[in-house]
């Protein structure tokens, strides 16, 4: 008898072609456990993925890190991209990024370029990525990627250092001719995870964040998109992480490893299966981790019975985890867990600490 | 520089930007137009207007032959198309 697969066509795949990368920022969303050069996988693997990816249903192809350029290879992976059917968003942090190469890119099917700035203030910016004279080269790669006449959108990562300059971020992404503007309030996982004390804005400095964006939206109506990603610690309810698990995305690691999300395997007992050893196919479809929070009936109370149960699919599986100590739980950010009160410790314990920056 | 929709002439030459892509797919269920970090389902109406917005065709041409393809009258698909234009462009998915 013919089955009928109802599993939903996923829409994004997160390439995370290195964990290389020349800047140390505190929130970097890698894991703690660096993947090494020697286990990345090779170009025709990532060809392979692509192909496989667009067969899936999959439309779009982030190409991330790390930092993506530090390999050498990324034309030909643009390229690969291209041929697949994807649509191909680069996730640079700019630095390492010559223009001969952007060109390339350009040249090789790239339809979008997302540049990474830390902060509008220049020394500020440096200092948060623990890299002297980023700022301005970030700057200069932004001209050149709108002088080729790729769209540009500036990711700004917004936390206690910087959050009171998001009119100037907004304007800095104006000058350098984004089309695009992520105001992405940090979200605490990995390192962003070890240097939460030093990060972690206050609730008046987030509601006027959140009031900055709203005004500057309506200034700047039809010139640039102003996208925010919100502070879910301050939030009533938890955010659709992932648009939910299993449901819309997929991450592969450097080294091949299949992730429903970038934080995945801090859940304890979870498997990931490889694109080494698994078709991206049979990994969507069978493999345990994606099929573990899939859906619903892994909830437990008060998600189970929720009205709002498919609009945030119980929030974050590994902030669930990471604060209330089981993956199961309610995301303690929702103010209905019974774990929200750790939520509340944990945006008081602000302390200016110096950075533990990532390591490359 | 605000684009807004009314102020889409009949004789501005709407595209889609670079970045900005129309495709049908399969596993998606029909027309999907791709963007920086976005993807929007597009009904058939809607690709059938995006199709044409190919930098040559006026925003006149388009509305005319919309109407004479759909037999559907000439006004209401004026209207319609500038309102999902005026719309696209605000969202910077479109330019004219």
């Amino acid at each position: 008898m013919a089955a009928l697969d109802l599993t939903p066509a996923p829409l994004g795949l997160l390439a995370e072609l290195t964990h290389r990368c020349p800047l140390g920022c505190p929130y970097c969303s890698n894991p703690l456990a660096l993947d090494k050069r020697d286990d990345e996988l090779e170009t025709a693997l990532w060809a392979r993925v692509f192909r496989e990816a667009a067969s899936l249903g999959i439309l779009q192809v982030h190409l991330s890190g790390g930092e993506p350029a530090a390999r050498r290879d990324l034309p030909e992976l643009v390229k690969a991209a291209r041929e697949a059917g994807l649509y191909s968003n680069l996730i640079t942090s700019a630095v390492g990024l010559t223009a001969k190469t952007l060109g390339a890119l350009a040249e090789a099917g790239l339809d979008h370029v997302q540049i990474s700035i830390q902060d509008s203030d220049e020394p500020s910016a440096d200092h948060i990525a623990g890299y002297k004279g980023a700022s301005a080269r970030k700057r200069a790669l932004a001209s050149e990627v709108v002088r080729l006449g790729l769209p540009l959108t500036v990711n700004m990562v917004v936390h206690r250092a910087n959050i009171g300059r998001v009119e100037q971020m907004v304007e800095l992404a104006l000058s350098l001719g984004a089309s695009r503007v992520e105001i992405a309030h940090v979200q605490y996982y990995g390192w962003a995870m070890k240097n939460r004390a030093a990060l972690m804005p206050t609730r008046e400095q987030v509601d006027e964040a959140i009031r900055q964006v709203e005004v500057l939206r309506a200034r700047h109506h039809g010139q640039i998109v102003i996208d925010a990603v919100v502070p879910d610690y301050y939030a009533r309810f938890p955010k659709p992480c992932m648009g939910g698990w299993g449901r819309r995305s997929v991450n592969v690691t450097p080294a091949g490893k299949v992730l429903p999300c970038h934080a995945a395997e801090v859940i304890p007992g979870l498997e990931f299966w490889n694109v080494r050893e698994h078709s991206l196919a049979e990994i969507w479809r069978a493999s345990p981790a994606f099929s573990a929070f899939r859906g619903i009936g892994w909830m437990e109370e008060p998600c189970k019975s929720c009205s709002r149960r498919e609009l945030d699919f119980g929030g974050c599986r590994c902030q669930a985890f990471l604060i209330a100590g089981n993956a199961r739980a309610a995301d303690p950010v929702c103010h209905l867990s019974p774990h929200h009160t750790l939520v509340e410790q944990l945006t008081a314990k602000r302390e200016d600490a110096a950075y533990s920056y990532r390591s490359s | 520089m605000d684009q807004s929709a009314a102020q889409i002439s009949d004789d501005a030459r709407p595209r889609l930007p670079r970045g900005v892509r129309l495709t049908h797919n399969e596993a998606q269920g029909g027309w999907v137009l791709l963007a920086p970090e976005r993807v929007f389902k597009a009904d058939a109406v809607t690709a059938e207007i995006l199709k044409r917005c190919n930098g040559e065709a006026t925003l006149g041409a388009i509305v005319d032959d919309l109407a004479k393809t759909f037999a559907a009258p000439r006004e209401r698909i004026h209207s319609d198309v500038v309102k999902l234009l005026g719309s696209l462009a605000d969202k910077k998915l479109l330019e004219h």
